[in-house]
């Protein structure tokens, strides 16, 4: 009975540690995947958060949408950050300097944040084994300075450094699958969540802030202003990404693979692209090539999953 | 530890001091010269003799970001580099001193790269030079032992709370076999209480750490970090009277050798203060009136001291250990130019630089700089500068 999804949502904690006022835009599914997973974490929780969308629209000073303690130092590095304060404490704690006490350290920065600039310190945070959580709150772009490219965007979108063109189709490469990455680090805890599941979304920060040892969550943040859909239509894209396989909900847990949702029916992926300006440009061919690619991986995941 | 005297390499001596001073998070990435530092500290934690979190990071970038993080949370934070590793950690140098995050670094200086090259100037720690952090340089084992603890005491005073740089020269200092005063812990006690931070990162009592600033208030937040870093100079100047209250050695921002009648004066940074007055001491035989001026104390500029250290003096010859390329000389002549600019009786001022990757500057070196200083100062030869021993 541990589960969220058991409950009502009234069940959920009311009080918000990311608070209102914060400057996202209209429809932001990024800013309400933090909410949701500040609420889950709790307040015995530092942040440590990289340069980025989310950064910008909670901390112009002098004010602060941060109701727990809070720390930004640059792009790159909110793992190697996060790894002092875990440190810090640790050690503090250990001598008597400070009174014990159970403490969420968490990193959390965007796909360039951590997919590209940052992947070296995530790598190293996360092969010490500092006790902390991770999340990447993915929105397939670098959105803060204006839609270009990272190695996490899909193949196929047209941002500002990837555009479609005449003789191109936008972006060129496949997404970098920051979740396997972290999974090959032999870490406890790996999951993906979108702030369309909630439920699902709070239940996986809690299990990750529980496991001794880092864990890494990758979070479907869907960007209307960088996909160029209307601001109201962000929760129904994540759902139509996650029901047509193009982002599956699964966790990773000491070595044991596990999909939490499994779509039915599985929507076509064309249902997906259609509405985003971001592929406009796609062909049918384009999309049944998108589509086969889709099924492929999810097949290796239903497979991994019942292997256990 | 207990009081005794003992011949050890200066890094070790060095990372016992780190030890001594009970610090609780180092955290570096090895790179030529520090590497001693860093292993005698990992060696302390390992045993058990230094109870503290040594995080072995992936790259000084994120050696740096860590004491940032660990500093945040108000632990006692240590870390060294060199040349291409403080390169890569400079986005985050500047940001600790923004951040009022009191880290310690021995900066084992070294040459920056290109070309390639292990050995010791000051070329990597000008590139930092306007980061904000305090800067000391220490001229023997003694002195970069004593400075560790004088380093914590003067970046954790709630006045001051910046990052001080102890910049000891690479391999000239950093693997010399020095006899070195070590103190008893009690003595380090009493110098260096424990570290209690203000505001720390802690849920009891949430803060946010290292907000934006739009153009109306990064003005302001510039002119604070200026403030704090000039008014840092009186506790700087009172940790050095108390460590010589407590052990009988003392310190000041710019020290002098024979300089009180002298009518020139050679000025160096670092260890080769040592070399300079042995040639001045060969020279006052033969009738010269030098002296040797040092600067100990480098950020904040130590200008009323640079006064008083000069006053009478017809010529400074300073000896620098970098080069500012394509402008108008080495950096510490630089400062000594500006400072000096339309100030009655300003010393005339001759610029050589020496000493680039280690290239031996002997007392004759010494010699040779110092009189051909004065040669040129009499000719009016004062622009720019001499890169001495140039082989052409």
């Amino acid at each position: 009975m541990d589960k969220f999804s058991v409950y009502s949502a009234r069940l959920v904690e009311k009080a918000e540690y990311f608070a209102c006022g914060h400057r996202a835009c209209q429809g932001c599914a990024e800013a309400l995947a933090v909410r949701l997973v500040m609420k889950a974490l709790g307040r015995n929780t530092i942040v440590a958060m990289a340069t980025g969308c989310m950064e910008i629209v909670s901390s112009p000073l002098p004010t602060t949408a941060w109701e727990v303690p809070w720390i930004h130092v640059a792009f790159e590095n909110a793992s190697a950050v996060i790894s002092g304060c875990e440190s810090g404490m640790k050690a503090m704690m250990r001598k008597g300097k400070l009174p014990p006490k159970k403490i969420n350290f968490v990193a959390m920065g965007g796909d360039g944040a951590t997919a590209d600039i940052g992947m070296g310190q995530l790598s190293g945070a996360l092969e010490r084994g500092h006790d902390f959580v991770y999340v990447c709150y993915d929105n397939e772009a670098y959105m803060n300075t204006g839609i270009q490219r990272s190695s996490s965007t899909p193949w196929g979108a047209s941002t500002t450094t990837s555009p479609a063109g005449k003789i191109s189709k936008g972006q060129y490469t496949q997404k970098k699958d920051l979740p396997k990455i972290a999974i090959a680090h032999n870490i406890p805890y790996v999951a993906t969540a979108c702030p369309s599941f909630p439920f699902d979304l709070m239940e996986k920060v809690e299990k990750a802030a529980a496991i001794q040892g880092p864990a890494y969550l990758h979070i479907l943040s869907v960007c209307p202003t960088g996909w160029r859909i209307p601001t109201e239509e962000a929760i129904k894209y994540g759902r139509l990404a996650v029901n047509s396989c193009v982002f599956p909900l699964y966790e990773y847990e000491y070595g044991r693979y596990r999909l939490t949702y499994r779509p039915t029916p599985i929507l076509p992926v064309r249902e997906y692209i259609e509405g985003q300006g971001r592929f406009r440009h796609l062909t049918p061919e384009d999309i049944d090539a998108i589509q086969k690619r889709t099924m492929a991986e999810y097949d290796k995941l239903v497979k991994l999953s019942e292997e256990g | 530890m207990a009081k005794e005297r003992k011949g050890i390499e200066v890094s070790l001596a060095l990372a016992e001091a780190v030890g001594q001073a009970d610090c609780d998070v180092i955290s570096a990435y090895p790179i030529t010269p520090q590497t001693h530092i860093v292993e005698h500290l990992s060696e302390l934690v390992a045993d058990g003799h230094l109870d503290a979190e040594f995080v072995p990071v992936e790259s000084e970038h994120s050696a740096m970001s860590v004491c940032c993080g660990a500093a945040a949370v108000g632990a006692r934070t240590f870390t060294s580099t060199s040349s291409q590793g403080l390169a890569l950690m400079a986005e985050i140098f500047f940001i600790a001193s923004s951040m009022r995050l009191p880290v310690v670094m021995a900066l084992a200086n070294r040459s920056l790269s290109g070309p390639l090259s292990i050995w010791n100037d000051h070329t990597d720690t000008m590139m930092v030079r306007d980061g904000g952090w305090i800067h000391v340089f220490v001229e023997n084992g003694q002195d970069a032992y004593d400075h560790v603890f004088w380093a914590f005491r003067v970046a954790e005073d709630s006045a001051v709370r910046l990052p001080v740089a102890l910049n000891i020269d690479g391999f000239i200092m950093t693997h010399m076999i020095e006899p070195i005063d070590f103190e008893d812990d009690e003595l380090i006690k009493r110098y260096l209480p424990e570290y209690r931070m203000e505001k720390p990162l802690h849920p009891d009592d949430p803060v946010s750490m290292g907000c934006f600033a739009m153009p109306e208030i990064y003005t302001e937040a510039q002119i604070a970090r200026e403030r704090a870093l000039v008014e840092s100079y009186a506790t700087c100047v009172n940790a050095w009277e108390e460590w010589a209250a407590l052990t009988g050695r003392r310190y000041h921002p710019v020290e002098t050798y024979r300089a009180d009648d002298a009518e020139y004066c050679i000025v160096t940074m670092g260890s080769l203060g040592e070399t300079a007055m042995a040639a001045v001491d060969e020279l006052r035989e033969q009738g010269e009136k030098v002296g040797v001026i040092k600067i100990r104390l480098w950020r904040p500029f130590p200008f009323d001291d640079i006064y008083r250290a000069v006053a009478g003096k017809d010529t400074l010859i300073v000896l620098d250990r970098a080069i500012s390329f394509g402008g108008p000389g080495g950096p510490v002549a630089l400062e000594l130019r500006s400072a000096m600019c339309r100030r009655p009786q300003a010393p005339a001022i001759v610029n050589y630089v020496a000493g680039l990757a280690s290239r031996d500057v002997t007392v004759d070196d010494f010699k040779s700089i110092i009189l051909g200083g004065k040669a040129k100062a009499a000719e009016g030869d004062l622009a720019g500068f001499t890169l001495y021993g140039l082989r052409e």
